[in-house]
């Protein structure tokens, strides 16, 4: 594998529509740098989930705007950055949530962002100037926690 | 074009909703309209048959969420069943087994409707 880090991008319209594209290229580009198959499931799902998040909360559905994508594979670790210039996330306003009590109130959203902080090893906000950016780490050792 | 689609078998003791292809935020409006249809009909114990899932995100988890105590308030339940193991991971990460009933084949699914099993309500 030698010890380059190689990153990916990928800039795509602001629609769920658009979110199979995403885990595809994911996909492909985990697969050619051969990172195991338990990575590239997590990675697939926090990238879905984050890009949603963009497409739903930071931009509601105006699909004028881009959604900014880089996956970065170093030897032994994949970096995430996913970059949108809309509402940012308000993390005071987080906690985590509970699916019982989400059930209870019939509600179908707020895991998004509990999925991507189980499966990332390290997840980190940042907003300057107008641009938000998630950034996420998964290390590539084998783990039992998470995904089998 | 959609990578998702259902399709609805009677069984006696149950709607089987069989889910097929990639379940994610565009695409989980269609389980949602599925279930929806499901209910006006008066059909309320339904089991959803993973065995063609592909994939899950939270979009089609909280498909879930928002109708199992509608469901359930109306005398029925959401079961599901035959998911890969992959997909299973993604409900477990999320702890929802300890509130649905997610079995291995449609057949313990129907049987845990013919036999009356009651929903989990969970601690």
């Amino acid at each position: 594998m030698g010890q380059v880090s190689i990153t990916y991008t990928l800039v795509v319209p602001s629609e769920t529509r658009q979110l199979a594209q995403v885990r595809n290229f994911v996909t492909k580009h985990a697969r050619q740098a051969n990172v195991a198959e338990e990575h590239i499931d997590a990675l697939r799902l926090a990238i879905d989930e984050a890009c949603a998040n963009v497409i739903e909360h930071a931009y509601q559905g105006n699909p004028e705007k881009e959604v900014h994508l880089a996956m970065t594979i170093e030897p032994t670790r994949i970096i995430v950055r996913i970059r949108d210039h809309g509402c940012p996330f308000d993390r005071t306003a987080y906690r985590r949530p509970d699916v019982r009590e989400l059930s209870r109130k019939r509600k179908s959203g707020g895991l998004g962002v509990d999925i991507i902080r189980r499966l990332m090893d390290k997840v980190e906000y940042h907003n300057q100037e107008g641009t938000n950016e998630i950034r996420f780490v998964r290390f590539r050792q084998s783990r039992q926690d998470g995904f089998r | 074009m959609s990578n998702f689609s259902v399709a609805f078998r009677n069984a006696d003791a149950a709607t089987i909703l069989s889910v097929c292809g990639e379940l994610d935020a565009h695409t989980a409006p269609e389980l949602e309209s599925a279930i929806k249809k499901c209910r006006d009909e008066g059909k309320i114990n339904l089991i959803i048959n993973g065995h063609d899932l592909d994939y899950i995100s939270s979009a089609g988890l909280g498909v879930f969420m928002a109708f199992i105590e509608e469901i359930r308030t109306l005398g029925g339940d959401i079961k599901i069943c035959a998911l890969k193991s992959k997909i299973f991971d993604v409900f477990d990460l999320l702890g929802f087994p300890k509130i649905y009933h997610i079995v291995e084949t449609e057949e313990e699914a129907l049987s845990l409707f013919e036999r009356g099993i009651q929903p989990i309500q969970g601690d």
